[in-house]
């Protein structure tokens, strides 16, 4: 088992995720519980009734002033002056280049103040750079350290976080945020997730997340690792940075026009705007493999044995009892339906090109 | 950890059962911890002839795919078809109804050269510490 060393940043629930029985790892330079019972019997809990993620890691960086909004606009691709207060956005971070710096996501808490969350990974690189870019009169504050994030997800998971917080959080629309309260203490609750699934993302005071958590726990929410909260969002076909996105792909071919404006001017726009007319070169897309091998990243992707694409992420599906990956393929043969090999360690093992999401109950 | 003292192991985490000149082999409770849930084996065909350390099979689990590699020389003479039918069994019961192959020993005197119990045990301790 790994031990920990070096200098991880730790959430506030470091302690707490060891003494429940998590296998701790490094991610992104935190230490992390991987799992606790087993990655495939917490990603079912999630489908199946409510788990909860420990994800203070992720970067929260508030931004504050008259002009937070128009400073925001410049530097993420979705329209953040559509958002309303208490609403909020997947929006991407783009360079010149038109590449993804970071896939964040964009809470409105007031016509001045709005809350960006980030991968842990990018937090500091995400930071120098929204930094660089706003005016003066625009503050960045990094609360990661400040607080706990703990997500709660499943079928069951806005029932259990109403009933713990006595308050009815169904009224509360996807993608929405608001200030509430837990035994006294205040917590930002937004109705987000990773998981293919309904839930909450709870953001609490450092100090008061060990009783939150425990409290959740209590309540029913099975404690779940990174390892099933990569399954999930595989099997939702949702990008991970690192994986789907990084600085030399462009939010088209990663299949994210969508949340990208195509009436605002920022970062990257014009090239954006050009590949979107053009058509993107390979596309990213969701693939069914045959078999139970699992796909890897880097794995390559060929058409009769000349390599046409590469995996970029895989899993087992416990939910389909199926292999399935992500994969950018040249456009050309990246057609639903369409047969493709995945190059399994030498060995070519069929596959089918499907709709990236292979499970979404939201 | 679980490692039965009966057992005799290999540094690339295979336990042997030895019963008269057949060899029972599969994955520690160590090998299946790492590994976490297993979701997929790929084992040989009877009649296979082994030698010893050659690659036999690989198991896959959720976070990475490893060789098996037999411990032993000798002749594959069954494989386990329940593992390929509930994959689970190798993280459940890695030394009962999880075991892989059987295996007809070439020369059984060769199950002495592996690491006894107490021998695997330092070994894993010494990995954990690297």
């Amino acid at each position: 088992m790994a031990t920990e060393s070096g200098n991880l940043r730790r959430t506030p629930l470091a302690d707490t995720h060891p003494r429940m029985g998590a296998r701790m790892v490094e991610f992104a330079g935190w230490w992390m519980p991987v799992q606790y019972g087993g990655i495939i019997q917490e990603a079912r809990a999630v489908r199946e009734n409510v788990g909860m993620f420990d994800i203070s890691h992720m970067g929260r960086f508030h931004l504050q002033g008259a002009e937070a909004i128009p400073a925001l606009e410049t530097l993420t691709t979705n329209d953040v002056s559509a958002l309303t207060d208490g609403a909020a956005q997947y929006s991407l971070l783009t360079n010149p280049q038109g590449g993804v710096i970071d896939d964040i996501i964009v809470y409105r808490l007031s016509s001045e103040h709005l809350l960006v969350v980030v991968n842990a990974a990018n937090a500091d690189k995400d930071r120098r750079w929204i930094q660089q870019h706003l005016p003066p009169s625009v503050t960045l504050e990094d609360a990661t350290a400040q607080t706990a994030m703990i997500a709660v997800q499943g079928p069951k998971a806005v029932e259990l976080v109403s009933r713990l917080f006595a308050q009815n959080l169904a009224e509360l629309p996807r993608f929405h945020v608001t200030s509430s309260r837990w035994s006294g203490h205040p917590v930002l609750v937004a109705r987000t997730g990773y998981t293919g699934e309904d839930g909450v993302e709870l953001i609490i005071d450092a100090p008061a997340a060990q009783l939150l958590w425990n409290a959740l726990h209590e309540a029913g929410a099975v404690p779940c690792g990174l390892g099933a909260r990569d399954m999930l969002r595989i099997e939702a076909g949702y990008p991970l940075y690192g994986h789907e996105l990084n600085e030399h792909i462009n939010p088209i071919e990663a299949g994210l026009g969508w949340v990208v404006s195509k009436s605002k001017e920022f970062i990257g726009a014009d090239v954006i705007r050009r590949i979107r007319e053009q058509g993107p070169a390979r596309k990213l897309v969701g693939l069914e493999v045959e078999g139970r091998m699992v796909a890897r990243q880097g794995y390559p992707v060929q058409v009769n044995g000349q390599t046409v694409g590469e995996i970029t992420s895989g899993t087992f599906s416990p939910t389909l009892e199926k292999s399935i990956a992500m994969a950018f393929v040249n456009s050309e043969y990246a057609r639903t339906g369409g047969e493709v090999q995945v190059d399994v360690r030498g060995k070519p093992v069929p596959a089918r090109i499907v709709s990236r999401r292979f499970v979404s109950h939201v | 950890m679980n490692i039965p003292s009966d057992l005799r192991y290999s540094r690339t985490d295979e336990w042997v059962r030895v019963e008269g000149d057949i060899a029972t082999i599969g994955i520690t409770d160590y090998a299946q911890s790492e590994l976490g849930d297993i979701v997929y084996v790929e084992l040989p065909e009877a009649g296979r002839v082994l030698q010893a350390d050659e690659m036999f099979g690989t198991v896959e689990s959720v976070k990475a795919v490893a060789d098996l590699y037999s411990p032993v020389a000798g002749e594959v003479i069954e494989t386990n078809p329940a593992v390929t039918e509930r994959y689970e069994l190798l993280n459940e019961d890695p030394y009962g109804e999880g075991w892989l192959i059987k295996v007809q020993l070439a020369d059984p005197s060769e199950v002495e050269s592996l690491l006894t119990a107490e021998q695997y045990a330092a070994y894993i301790e010494e990995r954990q510490k690297a």
